[in-house]
């Protein structure tokens, strides 16, 4: 392994932690703005430091598993999810050189398996937990995620078809005429609501709807492992934002500014469009929710890869 | 679907709104005269208390949190000491309405936060202000029937000589 994959490896999650605090200021800045309120402002400049501030109080809080619960699978279920969302970033390729595993070649289908073992994480913190509410939640996140886990796949097919690899580098490398939202403009759509839902985010957060389930499969969890999941699902926004980015609008493409700037900046542009969408959307019945993924999205991402099939099929002929 | 994507771009045109919230310490928020706040005893333009124990606030107040022990002083009443609990009060403002003299008035001031429980006492030397509070010209003793020295019965301010019992003249 050569020097800077190595130092990549060791600064990767320190970013990637960072930027997932830094985003709970963020996002409560945005909702604020977006709410006519001001949000967080008072710890340091325009309160920049309500992240430290946070993350300090959160550490010092005691760290209490419940006696009924479950307590090995208890303190595991918060592990694995950091650590499913932490791998999945392994193959994201920030420029064409920078990145831990970009050109691995089933990079699309390790995230894809990530994000399945993250299942796992909700799966089991809602079952060790011990108690209804979070039983619940888990079972809401199982069902939501392992449904929209289907669309997910279905949708990056068109993609994958387009590009004739998994490697992310090569998708992104396929792009240089023209970003795949505009091809692939159903499976971007498809993709974006089933990563809302993977990530459990709003408006489609049924695993943790905290005015029927209190606060879903994390009902039992105080202090850091609390702290766990939460820092998770921000790393989880920023991956599927990665993916996004990576996968229909470019990766590091674009004119004049470096790469990486490029990246983050679309990255960046994403993650608002999330705190966006939970600003202003209401949360859908659970039956909705499950009627949309299995009724529109199943059908409209067989019909994407179909649809992709038959005119790359076409144009080969020709 | 389309109604979702106005939702978001409204959503989004928030961010030039005005903002909606006050930024209170550094932003006082406008408090009308009137506002019930913290309480004070005011004193007579001529400077002296305007409370005459009379209890009635205490008997008004819906949450017993005050207390007073009237005393006689030159031949009037003064409370010998007057207490309001702060940390019970809860602002109502009967005891300014049940005030007959005008003494006991509610003021546009609510920062009273304390640490210690005991500090929200308030003893009459802090209640007991220098002016007139929201009544400039009213003075009890002026207007009233009650005699005290330098001023008989009947030399108030719209009132007549007391009637002579003794006399038959109409």
């Amino acid at each position: 392994m050569t020097y800077p994959v190595i130092l990549t490896i060791v600064l990767m999650p320190v970013v990637l932690l960072g930027l997932a605090t830094v985003l709970t200021w963020v996002e409560r800045r945005l909702l604020g703005l977006w709410q006519d309120r001001h949000g967080p402002d008072r710890v340091g400049p325009g309160g920049m430091l309500q992240a430290v501030a946070d993350g300090t109080k959160i550490l010092f809080k005691q760290d209490w598993v419940p006696p009924f619960a479950d307590r090995g699978v208890f303190v595991a279920a918060p592990a694995i999810g950091m650590m499913a969302v932490l791998l999945s970033f392994a193959v994201i390729p920030v420029t064409a050189h920078a990145g831990i595993a970009g050109d691995m070649n089933v990079g699309l289908l390790f995230i894809l398996g990530m994000m399945g073992v993250g299942v796992y994480a909700v799966v089991l913190a809602g079952w060790s937990s011990n108690s209804k509410y979070a039983l619940l939640g888990g079972m809401r996140a199982a069902a939501q995620m392992i449904s929209y886990e289907v669309f997910m796949g279905l949708s990056l097919l068109g993609v994958v078809m387009m590009t004739g690899s998994f490697s992310l580098r090569d998708i992104v490398a396929a792009q240089a005429g023209l970003w795949f939202i505009v091809p692939q403009c159903l499976g971007f759509g498809v993709f974006m609501l089933a990563g809302i839902a993977e990530t459990h985010r709003l408006p489609f957060d049924l695993p943790e709807g905290e005015n029927e389930l209190g606060a879903g499969f994390h009902t039992e969890y105080s202090g850091m492992k609390f702290g766990m999941f939460f820092i998770a699902e921000y790393a989880g926004i920023v991956l599927v934002s990665c993916l996004v980015t990576t996968l229909y609008l470019g990766g590091w493409r674009g004119p004049w500014l470096p790469a990486g700037v490029w990246f983050a900046l679309k990255t960046c542009g994403v993650v608002v469009f999330f705190i966006l969408l939970r600003a202003s959307l209401p949360r859908p019945r659970y039956d909705q929710l499950m009627a949309l993924g299995w009724k529109v999205l199943l059908p409209l991402s067989l019909f994407n890869v179909m649809a992709t099939g038959t005119i790359l099929m076409l144009r080969a002929s020709l | 679907m389309l109604d979702t994507l106005r939702t978001l771009f409204l959503t989004a045109l928030h961010a030039f709104h005005r903002r909606a919230t006050v930024r209170y310490p550094e932003q006082k928020p406008y408090l009308p005269p009137r506002y019930r706040g913290r309480i004070i005893l005011s004193r007579d333009p001529d400077g002296a208390e305007r409370c005459v124990a009379c209890s009635l606030c205490a008997v008004a107040c819906p949450v017993d949190c005050i207390s007073l022990q009237k005393t006689e002083a030159d031949g009037r009443w003064y409370p010998e000491y007057f207490r309001i609990n702060f940390s019970r009060c809860i602002f109502c403002g009967l005891c300014e309405e049940a005030c007959p003299t005008y003494a006991i008035q509610l003021t546009p001031d609510f920062e009273m936060g304390e640490y210690a429980r005991s500090s929200l006492v308030y003893e009459k030397e802090d209640l007991l202000i220098s002016g007139t509070g929201k009544y400039p010209d009213y003075s009890f003793y002026a207007v009233a029937g009650i005699p005290v020295p330098g001023k008989a019965r009947g030399m108030a301010e719209r009132e007549r000589p007391p009637v002579d019992l003794h006399s038959l003249l109409p």
